[in-house]
């Protein structure tokens, strides 16, 4: 049902953003020269009445998913409207189709999430890309070998015999001959849409798929020469600030900016309740947003404190339990009824919000970091009520997102301020800007009644108030669940984050999971396994206790193992750890953590090893110590100095063990290997100290608390 | 005033006492130094003055006078990458890399100091720099390859 509406709700906006007739193919091969190319059709997102059935039109970009193209001069294009924000996606494209046209990944150029050269995409989010975008491109790679061994048979005059290529030629079978793929492209304007039965290579035969091809550009970030948005300059440039209540919540009552508009240079504008200058540098600019005095209304607003009450208290009413799970929990003998409290805490992408903006005439160009380039042409469309055709997002590589740039604030109020000014303008956000105005994970309370006897789980009841429904499915056997989400009203403005409330969700579960285990004396390895209904989730579980040596051998009474186990988005993750409490100062230290994570095939082992531990990292800050603090509608830990994130010393011994199956498609690896840390350690820390610490972050203060 | 940043002379404008982040990047056009936060805690604007890491985002560019000023951009030297990039570069140790340039020049200065560092001295003179994709623990082994040789 939901996901009836959501592609109701897409195909509406295809729909309005559709110019009516598609590209020609004359007008395709104006724009990108003559060549050959293969293109993809979203047939699985769009309802077929609104593809475009004349094979002489060529679709509108809309339609489409991505393309290849392959110029006289032999050079590759691959367009697609994912973005790059540090995951490396820009590489593991590039080796799908590479791979698929016996090329050197050089020889290949990615462009992406630009909304006026790639076809449109939701975003990059969702672990999607992996299993979404690389097969489309392996697949339309595959068409264009096909296409291009076609034209050499017809070249020579030779039947279906094959024909050998490598590294970019294709060779006679008899006389030694040999044609270049650019040969083959010259003075054709060959369009074809993508055919769904022609081959890509078997995992097993990858020769660049499965092997660690360096970051695509690496030397450009490691030299500085990479632009990032907040980077990026054009001729008579200006840089803008912009006005923000004290407060979440705040109101504009008055503002007197005539101390702004007199510094010399500075320009103010005003539009409604938004404010800002522009002026030839960020100094500038900054004492003039100091000078303007604002009055404001402030607005009773939700702190911390009651924070939790608040999300139980709002929230939407919940379905009718089953009496069957009552009953089985009424009538169990070994049962745990607790609950788990999660904080907001934020991305903090290192490069904060950016946005460059120039308008010509009535077409808007903006530059921002963002993982929806489309997302922000339509909120653009809707700021200046303009068609999407006259606004192009451009998206070059970035400094991260983690889930926390699906928005383009700071683009929307470059484009404002450059429109005013008749200047490019360029809106760089500040720390502070960024952790007051972006968005937030969610905060979550969550519930949870589960009741197991030897046999398994008898009963479980799960309630998540606010953060979400993500992971929310118990991966283990038993018939008695009910398993719900609670939307309630956030005090703060929050979003999408890295597993979305599977770390919430997960944590709650395999806590209790683990606490039901020890009520019963069991393992809780062995309590899982015998429980799971899982293959992969049991594969991973046990790659990663083999590695860790799971045999709990207390050296003395504060020291212990936990383990937790999950299953998202395609990713089947467990972490292991091994911990220790200073019997006097009640610090923690991870003796050990030991994560293993399989995503099927894997494409690129280095850069999957790296998201594995960036997730596992990232998950630490939130597990331990991040949260954001909030009181009357301020966040008053809205700095780097105050809001602590993981750094080089909170590193623990950790190892990563991938699994490979290259029988299985590859997934994404972005957001799964984040779940299991705090559980983990959570029950680590339990079977050190019999404490259950039920809270994320764990450890604000970073002492153990008594029991 | 002027001010020499990469082995050469500029003239740069001071009106309103500019971080000398801001006059790196606005003034000179030397994008590959970051803004991080703003408070020296996460290290990514650092630059060597006079070979020491500095914060550039709470160093006034007038405290920068008469000192000798590296950046990211000037640690190749004729095309060749300084062995601290070579090696992050070979170990293909970034994801997003906004970190990069500061983790670059602290890890230049470390380096500089100390003929042969262990794992433990890395981390605590890496441990002002904030990298959010958490690539540390490759930072690290990365460094200990050319640390734990003899260096020429």
């Amino acid at each position: 049902m939901k996901k009836e509406r959501t592609k109701q709700k897409e195909k509406r906006a295809f729909e309005n953003k559709i110019p009516g007739e598609g590209l020609s193919r004359r007008s395709f091969f104006k724009y990108m020269g003559a060549g050959i190319a293969t293109y993809f059709v979203w047939t699985d997102y769009l309802a077929s009445g609104i593809l475009t059935t004349d094979e002489d039109n060529f679709p509108s970009s809309d339609q489409l998913s991505s393309w290849i193209h392959l110029s006289a001069s032999g050079e590759i294009t691959v367009f697609t409207g994912k973005v790059e924000v540090g995951q490396n996606i820009r590489t593991s494209l590039t080796q799908v189709v590479a791979e698929e046209l016996f090329l050197p990944v050089s020889s290949i150029t990615l462009v992406m999430g630009d909304t006026q050269l790639t076809p449109y995409d939701r975003g990059t989010y969702g672990s999607l890309t992996t299993p979404q975008m690389a097969p489309i491109l392996r697949k339309a790679a595959a068409n264009l070998r096909e296409i291009l061994l076609q034209q050499a048979r017809q070249e020579w005059k030779l039947g279906e015999i094959s024909l050998d290529m490598e590294q970019g030629m294709i060779q006679h079978p008899n006389n030694g001959k040999k044609l270049s793929y650019g040969d083959l492209a010259k003075g054709k304007n060959l369009l074809q849409k993508m055919d769904e039965d022609v081959p890509t290579i078997e995992p097993s035969k990858w020769k660049i798929s499965g092997t660690s091809v360096p970051k695509i550009n690496g030397r450009d970030f490691i030299t500085g020469k990479h632009r990032y948005v907040s980077d990026m300059v054009l001729p008579e440039m200006l840089y803008g600030k912009v006005l923000r209540p004290p407060v979440q919540g705040a109101k504009l009552k008055r503002a007197d900016t005539d101390k702004a508009s007199s510094i010399p240079g500075v320009q103010v504008v005003r539009d409604g309740d938004f404010i800002g200058v522009a002026a030839k540098n960020s100094r500038t600019a900054a004492m003039a947003l100091a000078s303007i005095e604002a009055d404001w209304e402030r607005s009773p607003q939700v702190s911390r404190n009651q924070l939790f009450d608040h999300l139980v208290s709002s929230a939407e009413e919940g379905d009718a339990i089953n009496p069957q799970v009552s009953r089985a929990f009424e009538e169990a003998a070994h049962k745990i009824e607790q609950d788990f409290e999660v904080q907001y805490i934020a991305h903090v992408p290192l490069e904060p919000r950016a946005g460059l903006a120039q308008w010509t005439g009535d077409k808007l160009e903006v530059w921002t970091g963002t993982q929806r380039p489309f997302g922000v042409q339509e909120e653009l469309e809707r700021a200046f009520n303009l068609p999407g055709e006259q606004i192009r997002v451009y998206m070059p590589d970035t400094g991260s997102g983690y889930g926390g740039k699906h928005t383009g604030e700071a683009g929307v109020e470059a484009a404002i301020l450059s429109k005013a000014t008749g200047k490019p303008v360029k809106v760089n956000w500040t720390r502070e800007e960024e952790f007051k105005w972006a968005y937030f994970r969610p905060a979550g309370f969550i519930r949870v009644k589960g009741a197991a006897s030897e046999q398994g789980i008898t009963s479980w009841e799960f309630h998540n108030y606010n953060s979400g429904g993500a992971g929310i499915d118990l991966p283990y056997k038993g018939s008695n669940k009910h398993q719900e989400y609670h939307r309630s009203d956030t005090p703060l403005r929050q979003g999408s984050y890295r597993a979305l409330a599977s770390t919430a969700n997960i944590f709650a579960m395999e806590s209790t999971i683990n606490d039901l285990a020890g009520k019963l004396g069991a393992d809780p390895l062995q309590f899982r396994l015998n429980n799971l209904d899982n293959d992969r989730l049991e594969a991973v579980i046990k790659a990663a206790a083999g590695e860790f040596g799971w045999k709990r051998t207390k050296i003395n009474e504060n020291h212990g193992f936990g383990m937790a186990c999950g299953a998202v988005k395609g990713g089947f993750v467990a972490t292991f750890a091994e911990i220790s409490v200073h019997p006097e100062s009640r610090e923690l230290k991870i003796i050990k953590a030991v994560t293993s994570f399989e995503c099927g095939a894997i494409i690129n082992p280095r850069h999957l090893e790296s998201q594995v531990t960036g997730c596992v990292l990232q998950g630490l800050g939130g597990a331990l110590f991040e949260s954001v603090d909030f009181k009357d509608g301020d966040i008053s830990n809205a700095f780097l100095s105050s809001y602590r994130v993981p750094r080089f010393k909170d590193v623990p011994d950790m190892r990563v063990k991938l699994v490979n199956r290259k029988d299985l498609p590859s997934s994404g690896a972005g957001e799964a290997p984040i779940v299991c840390i705090a559980p983990a350690i959570r029950n680590a820390i339990d079977d050190a100290v019999g404490v259950k610490i039920n809270r994320l972050p764990m450890l604000p203060s970073g002492i153990v608390p008594k029991g | 005033m002027r001010i020499n940043v990469n082995d050469r002379e500029y003239a740069v404008e001071v009106d309103g006492n500019p971080s000398l982040l801001e006059v790196l990047r606005e003034q000179l056009d030397l994008t590959g130094t970051k803004y991080g936060c703003g408070e020296a805690a996460c290290g990514a604007c650092k630059v060597l003055i006079n070979g020491t890491p500095t914060p550039s985002c709470i160093t006034p560019a007038t405290a920068a006078q008469g000192k000798n000023i590296i950046t990211i951009e000037g640690l190749e030297k004729e095309g060749e990458l300084h062995p601290v990039q070579k090696v992050l570069m070979e170990e293909d140790v970034f994801q997003c890399s906004y970190c990069a340039p500061g983790m670059i020049l602290t890890a230049v200065a470390l380096l500089e100091n100390r003929q042969q560092l262990s794992e433990q001295e890395i981390i605590e003179g890496m441990n002002g720099n904030i990298c959010r994709c958490c690539t540390y623990p490759k930072i690290v082994s990365a460094l200990s390859k050319i640390t734990h040789k003899d260096k020429a």
